[in-house]
């Protein structure tokens, strides 16, 4: 590199961090960790030395789907019920909280909503360290967007970034269902994103082995003018059906509430409660 | 996944002071999707003798059907109660019979024999070979964490009351830990004056 090279300006930040970051990475010895890597994001993962390493990966740390992963040493987190819709008063998001490797519980307490800044919510479905490694991740663009910026990135631009890094490690195993909740300059927005890719905007979805279940009572109770009272109990209810009936799911109900003001955290109740108190109200609705 | 753990189970047997009991879960599921939460796994086949059938549903019934035949037919020709050892014999024959194509089984018989008041308690594998305890025997898709929980929490001579709270805890610790069995269970404490039967609240997920 020579000091004639032309200075591409990064970014229209004020203070110019983007461009001065690109000349710091353009003059700096190649073989030291660059800016990127120091900053938290990886410029590149190590991968194995191999001919071809997706087709290696794929076959040796498959896991998205299915029973991929059965004969191997290397399990994941697969077993899940996760929900979004949107309505009338924002988003609501709704996840259970058990975690599997193969039959055995290794969790029932886990947070399967990341909070990725007070405007955008990501679940996690599918492999755990991949969910919560490239929500933290898109987290981290996302900020520098803001300060390069100067306004929050919207919620479509943000689930692209997301889906673009999934697209590119297509084939390498990557394990990610996740649904992306927010509220941005446009009102409430919701976005399916996955690891081969997809990338689907909607007003309802539901990712996981409970999904079908969720959808169940999904489909049955929703309408677009839910007040907010009514969308939080379909979205408690809508994860108890699916915790009760899928054994991969269930634990704790985390249920959050997107707003114009941000996200609000409505609850967190035991899916086991939950059985008793709508088997009191099925008990109660009989007997009147 | 092994056809063993297709429909989900946890049993447990264990001895105490003249008494011996017997707990199962009641889930009956294909994989991962629970069909029903009042299946029935353990079966009395005489007044002190109680079996449990952990493995595929299917053959669960099919082999119960086969020992309440056998059952019968012992009463009718020797005019008396079979004791649990000649039961465990029987039931390892069976199993070996299909020893090409077994029953997707596994057994663990508890019972007090009726004439000495002697506590029993086998278990065995697919294929018939039988396992002898003093303590306690388990079978389903969660015997690392039953043996885990018996391990801890047995301890020798216990009376009725310690079994039944002992058995109870051990299962539903146990199911706790595994996504394929659970959804409430049934503790049977056998004592040479009764049997009592205990249903047991547990998670519902």
């Amino acid at each position: 590199m020579t000091d004639f090279a032309p200075i591409v300006p990064v970014g229209n930040d004020i203070l110019d961090i983007g461009s001065r970051k690109a000349r710091r990475q353009r003059n700096a010895d190649p073989m030291a960790p660059s800016a990127a890597m120091l900053m938290g994001a990886p410029a590149q993962f190590d991968v194995p030395n191999v001919s071809n390493p997706a087709y290696y990966c794929r076959n040796n740390f498959a896991s998205v789907c299915g029973t991929g992963d059965e004969n191997q040493d290397v399990k994941f987190m697969k077993g899940t019920t996760t929900l979004a819709f949107k309505f009338q008063g924002g988003v609501i998001v709704s996840v259970d909280s058990r975690s599997t490797m193969g039959a055995y519980i290794s969790s029932g307490t886990v947070k399967k909503v990341i909070e990725i800044n007070p405007f955008l919510l990501g679940t996690m479905a599918g492999g755990a360290a991949d969910c919560s490694f490239w929500e933290r991740n898109l987290g981290m663009e996302c900020r520098l967007y803001q300060l390069r910026n100067g306004r929050r990135i919207s919620v479509a631009s943000a689930s692209k970034l997301l889906a673009n890094v999934m697209r590119s490690y297509r084939g390498y195993g990557l394990s990610m269902g996740t649904m992306i909740a927010g509220w941005d300059e446009k009102g409430p927005q919701l976005y399916y994103v996955d690891d081969d890719g997809t990338r689907l905007k909607g007003k309802m979805f539901s990712v996981g082995s409970g999904s079908t279940y969720a959808y169940g009572v999904l489909d049955n109770y929703y309408r677009e003018d839910l007040t907010v009272e009514e969308a939080i109990d379909l979205g408690k209810r809508a994860i108890y059906h699916a915790a009760h009936r899928d054994a991969a799911s269930g634990g704790i109900n985390n249920l959050y509430h997107m707003t114009k003001d941000g996200f609000v955290k409505i609850h967190s109740i035991d899916v086991n409660d939950m059985h008793y108190e709508f088997a009191e109200e099925r008990a109660n609705a009989m007997s009147s | 996944m092994s056809i063993l753990e297709y429909n989900g189970a946890a049993i447990i047997a264990m001895q105490g002071d003249g008494c011996v009991g017997i707990a199962a879960d009641r889930r009956l599921g294909a994989q991962l999707a629970t069909i029903a939460t009042d299946f029935t796994k353990v079966f009395r086949m005489s007044p002190k003798l109680y079996v449990g059938l952990g493995g595929l549903a299917t053959d669960v019934q099919t082999l119960h059907q086969l020992l309440e035949f056998r059952m019968n037919l012992y009463r009718l020709k020797e005019d008396r109660e079979m004791t649990p050892k000649v039961f465990s014999h029987l039931l390892g024959q069976l199993l070996y019979e299909k020893r090409f194509g077994p029953y997707f089984v596994e057994p663990i018989v508890a019972g007090l024999d009726e004439k000495t008041g002697e506590p029993f308690l086998s278990g065995m594998d697919l294929i018939g070979a039988p396992v002898h305890t003093k303590d306690f025997v388990v079978t389903g898709t969660c015997t690392g964490n039953m043996y885990g929980m018996c391990e801890a929490l047995f301890k020798p001579n216990m009376n009725p009351d310690e079994l039944f709270e002992t058995l109870g805890q051990a299962l539903l610790s146990s199911v706790d830990r595994d996504a394929l069995s659970g959804w409430g269970g049934i503790v049977h404490i056998i004592t040479k004056d009764a049997v009592i039967t205990k249903e047991l609240k547990g998670r519902m997920d």
